[in-house]
């Protein structure tokens, strides 16, 4: 639809509201979507962070002990700190927004909201156990 | 409690004023009454000069929409008492021209709802003679919620997309076609496609979710909207592993 909305250069007496810079401000609800929007540059630095991590691996316990060393000043830190916030953030504001956009049936009626919310914690809780088994005991 | 609450009107007549003013009401604030019952008190007995939309009185006919301290609501349906003891800020609906006081030109809008073609389409209508089609209870389920919009544009005032692209065709309309496609005695949904996955369609909304919580039908458009994005992927990708298609 490229046609232009039909009220724009008529009609010089209809009063025109232009959208704050700011409008994300003015609700607690616009400005969490917000920073649903802004974690993915976290989710982003994530995925780098563990590229980079396997790249330093492939170069050897020496250069491993380098990403290490990297990885474990303040500056790293607080940045890994500050991208797990946001990234706990984006996957509870999913997680929570699932069910509007799924409709799951089972044995014809509608599986309630809770649960489909309830089944992204359960695989996230499981995927958690599965990685922490693999580092800390496998 | 107070029997009487302040009401902070917005005012706009384009033949004296370049923007919006507000104007101060002073209103009986009855148990009974409604923000509307309170500008239909200021209109008959204070001034009638004050505009603006109203019909029904019952959440029907989606004509009062306004902006009630800060968010779209019915004005027909918000109590004075829950917002005493006032003052009550009315200003008209967000994301669209004033044409007057808390009157909105809402002709996009109607525009945009023709567009996504919101009725029965059939390949083939089957003659008379052989009844009407048929459709199981499950299958009302299936779009009911969608097809309980009023067309009061709350949803178009809440949702910032709108605000900031006004080429998004929005949710009323996005909810109304789902409401269609849905609809097992429908059979435009290939027809009604290429307008709904265009970026100016589903792809446009970002999922802030204000939509569904200004419904005051409980129509849910945000919903509908992703469960059409979802659908539509679903056709890309089934499009792209087979593009010869297979009708």
């Amino acid at each position: 639809m490229n046609q232009t909305p039909i009220y724009t250069e008529f009609h010089s007496r209809w009063y025109r509201r232009r959208t704050s810079t700011y409008w994300w401000l003015r609700r607690p609800s616009y400005l969490a979507f917000i920073l649903r929007e802004l974690s993915s540059l976290f989710v982003a630095w994530f995925v780098i962070f563990t590229l980079v991590q396997i790249q330093a691996l492939s170069q050897g316990a020496e250069g491993y002990q380098r990403f290490q060393d990297w990885s474990k000043q303040p500056v790293v830190l607080i940045v890994n700190l500050i991208a797990l916030f946001f990234v706990v953030f984006h996957a509870i504001t999913w997680f929570k927004l699932a069910p509007q956009a799924m409709v799951i049936r089972l044995h014809g009626k509608r599986v309630p909201a809770a649960w489909i919310a309830g089944s992204n914690y359960v695989v996230w809780a499981l995927a958690s156990a599965l990685v922490a088994w693999i580092i800390l005991g496998g | 409690m107070s029997d009487t609450i302040i009401l902070h009107v917005a005012r706009y007549r384009p033949e004296i004023e370049t923007e919006p003013t507000f104007q101060e009401y002073q209103t009986p604030c009855r148990k009974d009454w409604v923000v509307l019952d309170a500008l239909n008190y200021i209109k008959d007995k204070v001034d009638g000069t004050l505009s603006y939309r109203w019909s029904c009185r019952m959440g029907i006919c989606g004509s009062c929409g306004m902006t009630v301290n800060g968010e779209p609501k019915l004005t027909c349906a918000a109590f004075l008492t829950d917002y005493a003891p006032g003052p009550v800020r009315v200003e008209p609906l967000r994301n669209f021209p004033i044409v007057r006081d808390l009157v909105i030109e809402m002709s996009d809008f109607m525009r945009k709802l023709v567009q996504v073609k919101p009725w029965l389409i059939r390949a083939e209508e089957k003659p008379l003679s052989e009844g009407e089609y048929l459709q199981t209870p499950e299958e009302l389920d299936e779009y009911k919620q969608f097809s309980m919009c009023i067309n009061c544009m709350l949803c178009y005032a809440a949702c910032p997309v709108y605000g900031l692209e006004p080429h998004f065709i929005g949710p009323a309309a996005l909810a109304l076609a789902q409401r269609y496609n849905l609809d097992s005695r429908d059979q435009g949904g290939r027809e009604r496609m290429e307008l709904l996955s265009d970026h100016t369609g589903i792809w446009g909304c970002t999922f802030v979710g204000e939509c569904t919580k200004a419904c005051p039908k409980s129509v849910d458009p945000a919903a509908a909207i992703q469960r059409y994005k979802l659908k539509a992927a679903l056709e890309w990708f089934k499009s792209f592993l087979m593009p010869r298609g297979t009708s």
